[in-house]
């Protein structure tokens, strides 16, 4: 062997020597030194973490009845991940699984894809990792087929899963106050730490309204997760650890399902009446308050829907109906956001607003037929003239000329044209103490405030539309110009006015309020406890719906209560006097037809009805009651917008609700002895159901 | 009488028995007590790494393992065979040796030629056997040149031009045609191979440094000609940031990392590991069957088996030295060359500092055509051994 090859063999050596040395130090850094580190991202890399969701609480009422339970049903889920890893994309599956579940591949493939910028519904807004939900009133064959052939139906799992349902007790559906559930968005996510920890909670359904909303962390529990093993195809090995859900506290309401659902029933039954008259009767409310305690024992509204297709994906089609116009847009709850004016129902307020302003409660005074507000006559109701009377006869005719004169005496003593520094306004002031413009604080979002038209929101208004109406004050009205002069003409004379000087409380607005007409706005709630309030003496009671959480023990987690009540700053002899002037509207007065054959003895009603004009659409039919006289323990106000007058519609729905509460003309009674139920119902151990 | 009769025929059969037993003892014994722990250990990672699939499947869960024994067995005997002949006889053997492997080479590329695993590089047998030529190109391209660089030169320290253009032109031929099926792995083991091999023969360094320039240059020229398609350009540097396209290129260097990562000093056990269970590594038992041993044995394991393939380096280079000519010792430093590329490749890769190219470990992993040619590397290592200058 030459030198050359022998030295070269050397080095051959040398870099065989260098080579191990270099693998056994890579070995040695990668094992010993970053091995923890590799063994974390092992880990992540075997095992996924699922959300087991806990059993929403129910949502009874005071007598246990269940106004929202779990239904177990059998769910189809398609896994995406699973499916994205097939050849197809999951095509051959999905076409077997539409036939399984008599639906069409497409169907299902909507209901799969995720919610996004531009995707219409049906689509998932969950996490993608999670199972998603296809059908969830799968028969049981059906669904016993997809999982005893797994092999044909990769990536479909049918498990038994609880869903939310609505048995609708005496009818009650009560669905506004109720809400539904939504799966919950990121941001929604982020803002919860306590569910964030599991990754994988798009799973998890939110409360979006109603008591669903308010109640949501009583009511939804504590997901459960399992981290489970998976290998590299995704296929579930085993479990790794897992965490029991723990299920959510039922919430017990103080809604009493025979009222609830004699609410709804007489105020469907009054809006197809009313449409039979030819009026629009659109939408409409009634409200059933414990005058007490301020609990709610019913609380509706018109148009409703079924709060059952929130339940397993909805389609875009049943998504706009509830948004839309079309349908009424019966998602509103007409008794907590609809706003309207309250008319001859305000006349409580107006009352002891006058009494507080010095003016003589038991003084007697002319109600002529109309009353000329500066230059222009403010008429009584079909500009009837009742002569001389009290203001319990006022109230009892709804006589509407004394008020004006009132709210024109006072408008004239704060200054009239060129105001006061601090001016009185004892109507507006008075509307203010009774609970008006303000939210109520009942336990459900996105109360509405209603409205006071006082002299800072008349300077507001004036700011926003002040352009518009100069506008129009110097260009008129061309288009109505061309088909109706004179209208045209009047018009560009109230833009003119409205842009001059619109910024000014005038007399016209002062006499408007006194009668709750004009730009005054109620909210049926926030009248129902105005009433409360004249009849319990004083108390403004904050209206709650929810009594307590109880857990599914049976023991009480919570109670919830009344925040304590203000005091409404008005003498008692005047709230006696008012409802005196009351308990005579359904004997003699504009509600004596409607109660005509009523029995006053089972339960003496006192009430007011109210006539609500607006510019441009019917009259808003109000009937707002307090019972029994004597020892008031219930107030119930009805409203139905574009529903006539008063009487004629709101008026018989507030009957019949008594009558139901009561047991009378051929109603089963709904309240034991007249009474709210009392205390907690007791609720059976296991929380699925409660003793009726 | 009889007993003469039989002392007779005694005698013969002790002389031949005494001359084997000779024979068996001038064994390299360090070698192949190396490749049997290699093969035993092989066999075991094999079976670890595929029986929960198998079993999954409904199949034999000692499926692999069986045909992995058949394969092991075949190879001793191939091995056996060339390590008993006269190793000098192959020098007439060679341009034979050369052309069938060659003409494999071609005929993969013909309609016979099957793709697995991306590579167009089988030839399918019948009866579920593939051979793979690439793999017999490697003993054919090590003998070949040997039988060129080795020849007897008077005087002369290196081989000349002549003959290591010719050397270079008949390595070029196969691994061009391995080039084109593609099977990169390989045809770097080849331009391993040719530069060890002319280094060893002597050859002038200029001949060495011009191949390595040349080879740099021309990768560069590939890359900015774009006869590289992107994805094989992905591949090949997916190991420098496997984390970059986890689900694609990088995936498989990611998860043998993790494999390896995660089995710390002592590892989780045989046929324990996690994921290796999981088959979260592809081409676990083949290309990959290095990452089974950094779970499953950890440290321990995976130093273990890199140790027993550096003692058959150090053995192989040790029969190099001691080869009886230089046909011989260019032979075996052929074959070390073959071997320490592929070890250094293949485990490298698993361990993230090699590109992911489809080489298979030394001995270890399972494949017939591999296995085969392994051993007939060992057979070769043997016969130089076996003849051997009596001196040394």
């Amino acid at each position: 062997m030459n030198s050359r090859t022998h030295f070269r063999l050397m080095v051959l050596y040398v870099l065989v020597g260098a080579m191990l040395l270099v693998l056994m130090g890579r070995l040695w850094s990668m094992q010993v030194l970053e091995g923890a580190h590799y063994r974390q991202v092992a880990a992540d890399n075997r095992t996924r973490d699922i959300v087991v969701p806990a059993v929403r609480g129910l949502i009874l009422d005071a007598n246990g009845k269940p106004l929202v339970r779990n239904r177990t049903a059998l769910v189809v889920s398609v896994d995406r991940t699973a499916l994205s890893r097939q050849k197809d994309r999951g095509a051959t599956v999905l076409t077997r699984l539409a036939g399984a579940l008599g639906t069409t591949r497409d169907a299902l493939e909507k209901k799969i894809r995720l919610c996004g910028p531009g995707i219409k519904r049906p689509c998932w807004p969950g996490s993608p990792y999670q199972p998603i939900p296809v059908d969830d009133r799968v028969d049981p064959k059906r669904a016993l087929q997809i999982m005893e052939r797994q092999e044909e139906f990769p990536g479909v799992t049918a498990q038994v899963q609880a869903v939310r349902e609505y048995p609708e007790p005496d009818g009650a559906s009560a669905a506004q106050a109720l809400g539904y559930l939504q799966p919950i968005t990121q941001g929604e996510l982020d803002k919860r730490k306590g569910l964030k920890v599991t990754g994988y909670s798009g799973v998890d359904l939110i409360g979006r309204d109603g008591l669903e909303a308010t109640y949501d962390a009583d009511l939804r529990g504590e997901p459960g997760f399992r981290k489970v093993l998976v290998d590299s195809q995704g296929r579930v090995t085993g479990t790794a650890t897992e965490q029991a859900p723990v299920p959510g506290g039922s919430l017990v309401t103080s809604l009493d399902a025979g009222v609830q659902g004699a609410a709804e029933n007489a105020l469907e039954k009054a809006v197809r009446e009313a449409r039979k008259r030819g009026d629009k009767a659109d939408a409409g409310a009634a409200v059933v308050m414990d005058v007490q305690t301020g609990r709610l024992l019913a609380l509706a509204s018109y148009p409703t829907y079924d709060p059952g297709i929130w339940t397993g994906g909805i389609s875009q089609d049943e998504y706009d109906a509830l948004l839309g116009k079309k349908k009424g847009e019966p998602l509103i709850s007409r008794a907590t956001q609809g706003q309207f004016a309250p008319a001859s129902t305000f006349k409580i307020s107006s009352v002891a607003a006058a009494v507080r302003d010095g003016y003589d409660l038991n003084g007697t005074y002319s109600c002529p037929g109309s009353f000329n507000v500066g230059s222009r006559a403010f008429r009584n109701f079909e500009g009837q003239a009742h002569g001389s009377m009290n203001l319990h006869r006022a109230l009892v005719v709804s006589c509407d000329t004394i008020f004006y004169k009132f709210a024109y005496e006072q408008w004239l003593r704060d200054g009239g044209t060129t105001p006061k520094k601090n001016p009185k306004d004892p109507m507006v002031q008075m509307a203010r103490d009774w609970g008006f413009g303000a939210r109520t604080g009942v336990d459900l979002p996105s109360e509405t405030e209603g409205r006071i038209p006082d002299r800072k929101w008349k300077r507001d208004y004036w700011n926003a539309t002040r352009k518009s109406d100069c506008k129009a004050a110097q260009e008129g009205f061309p288009d109505v110009a061309k088909s109706d002069p004179s209208r045209a003409a009047y018009l560009k004379s109230i833009a003119k006015e409205n842009c001059t000087e619109g910024f000014n409380w005038r007399a016209g607005d002062a006499a408007n309020l006194s009668i709750g007409q004009g730009d005054m706005l109620v909210t049926p709630l926030q009248l129902t406890r105005a009433y409360a309030t004249l009849a319990n003496g004083g108390r403004l009671v904050v209206p709650r719906l929810a009594q307590a959480v109880v857990r599914p023990d049976g023991s009480v987690a919570r109670r919830i209560d009344s925040p304590p009540a203000p005091r409404l700053p008005v003498e008692d002899k005047v709230l006696r006097y008012i409802r005196s002037g009351l308990a005579g509207v359904t004997k003699q007065g504009t509600a004596a037809a409607v109660f005509n054959g009523f029995d006053f003895k089972k339960v003496d009603v006192a009430g007011k009805t109210g006539t609500a004009e607006v510019y441009g659409k019917g009259d808003t039919s109000w009937f707002a009651s307090f019972a029994p006289v004597k020892k008031p323990r219930f107030a119930v106000v009805a409203m139905v917008s574009q529903g006539g007058t008063g009487a004629t519609t709101a008026a018989p729905i507030v009957r019949e609700i008594y009558e139901a509460m009561y047991g009378m003309n051929g109603h089963k009674a709904a309240l034991k002895d007249g009474k709210p139920a009392e205390g907690l119902p007791r609720l059976r151990y296991d929380g699925t159901g409660a003793n009726p | 009488m009889i007993g003469n009769i039989g002392a007779v025929e005694g005698y013969g059969d002790r002389t031949l028995w005494r001359r084997r037993a000779a024979g068996l003892r001038r064994l390299d014994w360090t070698l192949v007590l190396a490749v049997a722990a290699l093969a035993v250990i092989g066999a075991v990672l094999v079976r670890s790494a595929t029986f929960q699939l198998l079993t999954e499947q409904g199949k034999d869960p000692n499926g692999f393992l069986k045909r992995h024994i058949l394969n092991l067995v075949i190879g001793v005997v191939l091995g056996v065979v060339v390590a008993v002949l006269d190793y000098r006889l192959l020098r007439a053997y060679a341009p034979i040796l050369y052309g069938v492997s060659c003409a494999g080479l071609v005929a993969v590329l013909t309609p016979l030629g099957e793709t697995i695993n991306g590579s167009h590089s089988w030839i399918v047998i019948g009866g579920g056997f593939q051979v793979q030529p690439s793999e017999f190109a490697k003993v054919g391209l090590v003998v070949l040149l040997a039988m060129i660089l080795g020849e007897p030169r008077d005087g002369e320290v290196g081989p000349g031009r002549r003959d290591v253009l010719l050397a270079l032109v008949l390595a070029g031929v196969p691994a061009a045609l391995i080039m084109l099926q593609p099977d990169l792995g390989t045809t770097l083991v080849f331009t391993a191979v040719v530069l060890g091999m002319l280094a060893v023969s002597g050859a002038r360094k200029r001949w060495l440094f011009g191949l390595v320039g040349g080879g740099v240059a021309a990768a560069f020229a590939a890359i900015a000609l774009g006869l590289l398609k992107p994805y094989q350009l992905a591949r090949f540097t997916a190991f420098l940031d496997p984390s970059a396209d986890p689900r694609g290129a990088g995936y498989n260097a990611q998860q043998a990392r993790i494999a390896i990562g995660s089995g710390g000093v002592s590892g989780k056990g045989l046929f324990q590991g996690e994921q290796t269970g999981g088959h979260f590594v592809p081409e676990q038992q083949t290309d990959f069957i290095f990452t089974v041993a950094g779970e499953e044995l950890g440290f321990v394991g995976g130093a273990v088996i890199v140790l027993l393939l550096g003692l058959v380096l150090w053995r192989g280079l040790r029969i190099a030295t001691q080869a009886a000519d230089l046909f011989g010792t260019l032979v075996a430093s052929g074959v070390v060359c073959w071997l320490a590329f592929q070890t250094f490749e293949n485990v490298g890769m698993t361990l993230g500092i090699m590109p992911i190219t489809g080489l298979p470990l030394p001995f270890v992993s399972y494949g017939g055509s591999a296995t085969f040619a392994n051993f007939i590397a060992l057979g070769l290592l043997q016969a130089v051994h076996l003849r051997r200058r009596p001196f040394d």
